[in-house]
């Protein structure tokens, strides 16, 4: 017990003093949960968050976006992969973690269970939901576990562009036609409000914070980063003419920070819980692109068996 | 092992990401044999040209050294300091060395 | 002689247009994670290929064209792609085998280009070309593992091959207009890329334990602008945002 409790005070010495974790270092057992609930939660959402884009991949309105767009959603890929294998550091398996996504019992963030109905929310997506995301990898590529770090610099690496795709898209909207203006408004009166639920609960709300801070998991609190998301996304929307869905939003000269309303945390849980638009539909994809991938993950291993033999013959 | 006939066994990626640097590991990622491990690290690793040069070796074939399960090798290499040039203590005007 | 160029630069164009196009919807829904990236960057080559394959005929059709005026505004008799990339994808396997009859005939069609006296078609093929090397590399060696990997999936790419295969004719048999490219050293000969096709396709598929049809009945039409009922619906799905706003920029 006191070799234990030793350890975990070296061990809170040792990130306090801003050093990195690595795979093989010992680490206190709730340490090594929590960031393979939070490093696969993360990956889910990735790989979740592929699809209300991909779903305009087919109908980008010009080949140039049609190319970007892949391009994105296959970073989105990518950093799916990345993450999955930054837990499987930790002993997690992808499979396992694969599966419970399909089966319901991980979560994946509710914000890609909101529908994309025009190509105006592809610019959005990228604006505001890549941006929320970028402001929580930034402060990630600071966290305390080196794999998931890394992964995160490179993540932010690739995501610089996301956004920018995203912003220029609404920026033409914003430019172009009567009907592009509004798509692109209706577009930011979607997204606003659940892109700032992305960053989670209220601080007072959130009681797992306070642990993750400490263990240097998380580097700023989920109000600390929707008020820097809010401060810089506001005057990006002015610069657009588009209007803020939030008649109490309103410049804090003494704060130094905008102010905003109410965050509808009613419509959060039940997104959460099952009650988005698209959150079976988004299963249901993932469900079925697994299952129906199972045949040829099978056969590829089933190939590499048979070389593997035929070789060791050789061999003998 | 994997436990499923569907579950692809994991590599680790190594890129050289130009002549005269040596390969440094990337990340890992899954696939059944060497040569889709391969093809998989340029699909994955290298999209935005990271590298001219791939290595993959299978997870399960590195041995690692370990920190003491009781004692945790917390302490950097700090008394080492000799080992680091700002050990020594040369003038400004000698310029950069 | 400017028509045929139009026209043949249109065919490569409408080829990797609509590959690019089919192969995207595969992108959220692969079988693994590595297979989907390593799908979408055969699509995005495509789709580049038939960037620059656009620009280029639009610059033949004059002041006013446009790449998203040739790609989108473009009716579906005015398409001129081989039939076979127009199919749906259908399962992952299929997919694959169509990847592998498909790149190893562009491989060896865009060999031949690197030689195109067409300065625009020859530098699309410079670049190509390497795209194309790793892409025949790639779905051959995925059609041998799926071949000779499990009683399914064996099953499964040879009921893909029996009916990809007559489908495959069409790109491997010259018309007028690839004859007069041909001609003027503009463009492929298929008789050419024919031999080398049939033959790379048969030691493919002997290692990959595949049976190869008989040859039967070939579809075509697609690169004279005859197509089957699905190009108008990925027509329909692609073109539908610029037709519905004509004025508008994107
Ligand atoms: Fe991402
Ligand atoms: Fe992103
Ligand atoms: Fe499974």
């Amino acid at each position: 017990m006191t070799t234990e409790m030793n350890l975990e005070q070296k061990f809170q010495d040792y990130v306090d003093a801003e050093n990195k974790i690595e795979p093989k270092d010992w680490m206190p057992d709730r340490y090594r949960k929590t960031l393979i609930r939070q490093i696969s939660q993360h990956a889910h959402s990735e790989v979740v968050g592929m699809l209300p884009e991909a779903n305009w991949i087919t109908r980008a309105p010009s080949l140039r976006r049609k190319v970007a767009l892949l391009a994105k959603v296959q970073d989105e890929a990518g950093h799916g992969l990345y993450l999955y294998s930054a837990a499987e550091t930790l002993g997690a398996d992808r499979q396992d973690m694969v599966e419970d996504l399909l089966s319901g019992k991980a979560k994946y963030s509710s914000i890609f269970n909101y529908p994309t109905p025009t190509w105006a929310d592809i610019g959005a997506i990228g604006w505001l939901v890549d941006g929320a995301a970028i402001a929580n990898q930034v402060m990630l590529c600071r966290t305390s576990y080196g794999p998931y770090s890394r992964a995160m610099v490179r993540i932010c690496k690739e995501e610089s562009f996301h956004q920018r795709q995203g912003y220029e898209i609404m920026m033409t909207l914003a430019r172009g036609t009567e009907k592009q203006k509004q798509m692109a408004q209706e577009a930011l009166n979607r997204w606003w409000w659940p892109s700032l639920m992305m960053f989670g609960p209220t601080d007072d709300e959130s009681p797992n914070s306070a642990q993750s801070m400490k263990w240097k998991i998380k580097r700023k609190s989920n109000d600390q980063l929707r008020q820097e998301f809010i401060d810089k996304t506001v005057p990006q929307a002015e610069f657009l003419g588009l209007q803020v869905p939030d008649p109490d939003l309103k410049w804090n000269e003494e704060r130094g920070h905008y102010n905003f309303g109410t965050i509808d945390w009613e419509e959060f849980y039940n997104v959460i819980n099952g009650n988005g638009k698209c959150n079976k539909q988004r299963m249901d994809a993932r469900n079925k692109a697994h299952d129906e991938g199972e045949w040829v993950r099978e056969a590829a291993n089933a190939y590499a068996l048979k070389e593997q033999k035929r070789k060791e013959q050789v061999a003998a | 092992m994997s436990k499923n006939k569907d579950n692809w066994k994991i590599w680790e990626v190594f890129i050289r990401s130009r002549n005269g640097l040596s390969h440094k590991h990337v990340g890992s990622l899954h696939a059944p044999d060497a040569e889709v491990a391969l093809k998989n690290a340029r699909d994955v690793y290298t999209r935005r040209s990271e590298g001219i040069s791939i290595w993959v070796v299978p997870s399960e074939a590195i041995t690692a050294s370990s920190p003491d399960e009781k004692e945790p090798l917390f302490t950097p290499a700090d008394d080492k300091v000799y080992r680091h040039p700002t050990f020594y203590d040369i003038p400004d005007e000698v310029g950069h060395m | 002689m400017q028509k045929e160029l139009l026209e043949y630069t249109l065919r490569l164009g409408d080829n990797a247009l609509i590959l690019g196009q089919r192969l995207g919807e595969w992108c959220g829904y692969g079988p693994v994670l590595e297979q989907d990236i390593a799908l979408s960057n055969i699509a995005l080559d495509q789709l580049g290929q038939a960037r620059m394959l656009m620009q280029y005929a639009a610059r033949l059709k004059g002041e006013e064209y446009t790449e998203d005026k040739m790609a989108f505004f473009r009716d579906v008799t005015e398409y001129h792609n081989v039939l076979m990339l127009e199919l749906p994808n259908d399962h992952w396997g299929f997919t694959i085998m169509r990847q592998f009859l498909f790149d190893t005939f562009n491989y060896y069609q865009y060999t031949q280009l690197l030689q195109s006296q067409d300065d625009h078609i020859k530098s699309v093929a410079q670049k190509a070309i390497k795209e194309i090397t790793y892409h025949a590399q790639w779905s051959a060696e995925w059609v041998i593992r799926l071949g000779d990997g499990t009683e399914e999936s064996h099953q499964k790419m040879q009921t893909a091959l029996d009916e990809l295969w007559q489908w495959t004719g069409e790109m491997l048999t010259p018309d007028a207009v690839d004859e007069k490219m041909r001609e003027a050293g503009i463009g492929a000969d298929l008789n050419k890329v024919k031999e080398e096709w049939q033959q790379k396709v048969a030691e493919i598929l002997e290692i990959a334990t595949l049976k190869k049809p008989e040859d039967d009945w070939m579809q075509e039409g697609g690169k004279q602008g005859e197509h089957s009922e699905h190009l108008g619906y990925i027509l329909a799905e692609m073109q539908h945002l610029p037709r519905m706003y004509p004025e508008a920029e994107w």
